[in-house]
């Protein structure tokens, strides 16, 4: 095993994407679950950066990647903290989060 | 193997395994744990790529806000969990067949493409740090970003409360932009009656009244 490239950094934050594709195909009902599957896609679009920008060979650009990352947090923590509230007035109104309930602007 | 090595696969592990957990736990709060178990693993990883602001700030808010957040959320709900359990499995097939080419695909055009190794660490990294280098480029080139990234936590938080907040059915509150608006003529209406009662005919012509003079200066007499 040879040192750590970021080949490595960057697999790792493939097989996390692909798991949570996974988990968004198997929860298919579950809103929260889906929330969260959303929250680790977010992680793995994160680490790479992250891994981008602590191995870019040019030394003045590199903190770019950890800004980026910066504001993708800002937007994730917005977006659960919106979509959980939706979550409640859902469940306030249907007394369900099942996504397959959910289907009253069906034709 | 050097230490360093040793630590991102460990952390991989684990990382990997918690976010397994997440989407294949029975109850909604496990997973919320194995998200938070994931999140604190990410930091530790983020910690290896120098990267201790963010990784900080990972646990900060995500750990401490958004995972509690989560938790409120899941705890607050009354949901059958076996209600979402029926045909699980049945997904199976399908999901782990794209999950697996997704990261097939991405392993080996990653794992071929940038063997890079990681370059030394600048003079000016290990003067200041990360957090000041973080700070200094945030606040010079990216703060107009910065500025609307603040604007956008602000709409959040207006739309999350608004969104959330219920009104008392039998609330005793008073709205005063109503009140306000009220005229005379939404509350009081002037309405023209015929007289239910027979008006009194007109009474006989008063008897003419005793003389008042005498009578009040004796009364002042007799105070006296």
């Amino acid at each position: 095993m040879g040192p750590i490239t970021l080949g490595h950094y960057l697999s790792l934050g493939g097989i996390l994407f692909a798991l949570s594709v996974v988990g968004i195909f198997m929860n298919r009902r579950n809103l929260i679950v889906l929330l969260m599957a959303i929250e680790l896609m977010l992680l793995a679009v994160n680490l790479n950066f992250i891994a981008f920008s602590h191995y870019l060979p040019v030394e003045a650009d590199r903190m770019a990647g950890q800004v980026f990352v910066f504001f993708i947090l800002t937007v994730a923590a917005a977006e659960s903290a919106i979509g959980l509230a939706i979550l409640v007035v859902l469940f306030r109104n249907r007394a369900s989060i099942n996504v397959e309930e959910l289907d009253e602007l069906k034709g | 193997m050097n230490t360093t090595t040793a630590l991102f696969y460990f952390f991989s592990a684990v990382l990997l395994l918690a976010s397994f957990r997440v989407i294949t736990a029975r109850s909604t709060v496990h997973a919320a744990l194995f998200l938070v178990l994931a999140f604190f693993t990410a930091s530790c990883i983020w910690m290896l790529l120098h990267a201790e602001f963010l990784a900080i700030v990972l646990v900060l808010v995500y750990v401490g806000a958004v995972m509690v957040l989560f938790l409120f959320v899941v705890m607050m709900l009354d949901i059958n969990a076996d209600e979402f359990r029926a045909g699980f499995w049945a997904h199976l097939p399908v999901a782990g067949l794209v999950g697996a080419v997704i990261a097939l695909e991405m392993a080996l055009v990653l794992m071929r493409g940038f063997q890079l190794q990681a370059p030394a660490p600048s003079a000016k990294a290990i003067e200041m740090g990360n957090t000041k280098l973080l700070g200094i480029e945030m606040y010079t080139n990216y703060l107009y970003p910065l500025q609307l990234a603040a604007v956008l936590l602000l709409v959040a938080i207006v739309a999350a409360i608004s969104l959330t907040l219920r009104d008392r059915k039998d609330g005793k509150h008073m709205d005063a932009s109503l009140q306000v608006k009220a005229k005379k003529a939404d509350r009081v209406r002037l309405v023209k009656m015929a007289p239910t009662v027979e008006l009194p005919s007109s009474p006989p012509s008063p008897p003419s009244l005793p003389p008042v003079s005498g009578q009040s200066a004796s009364k002042d007499g007799g105070a006296a």
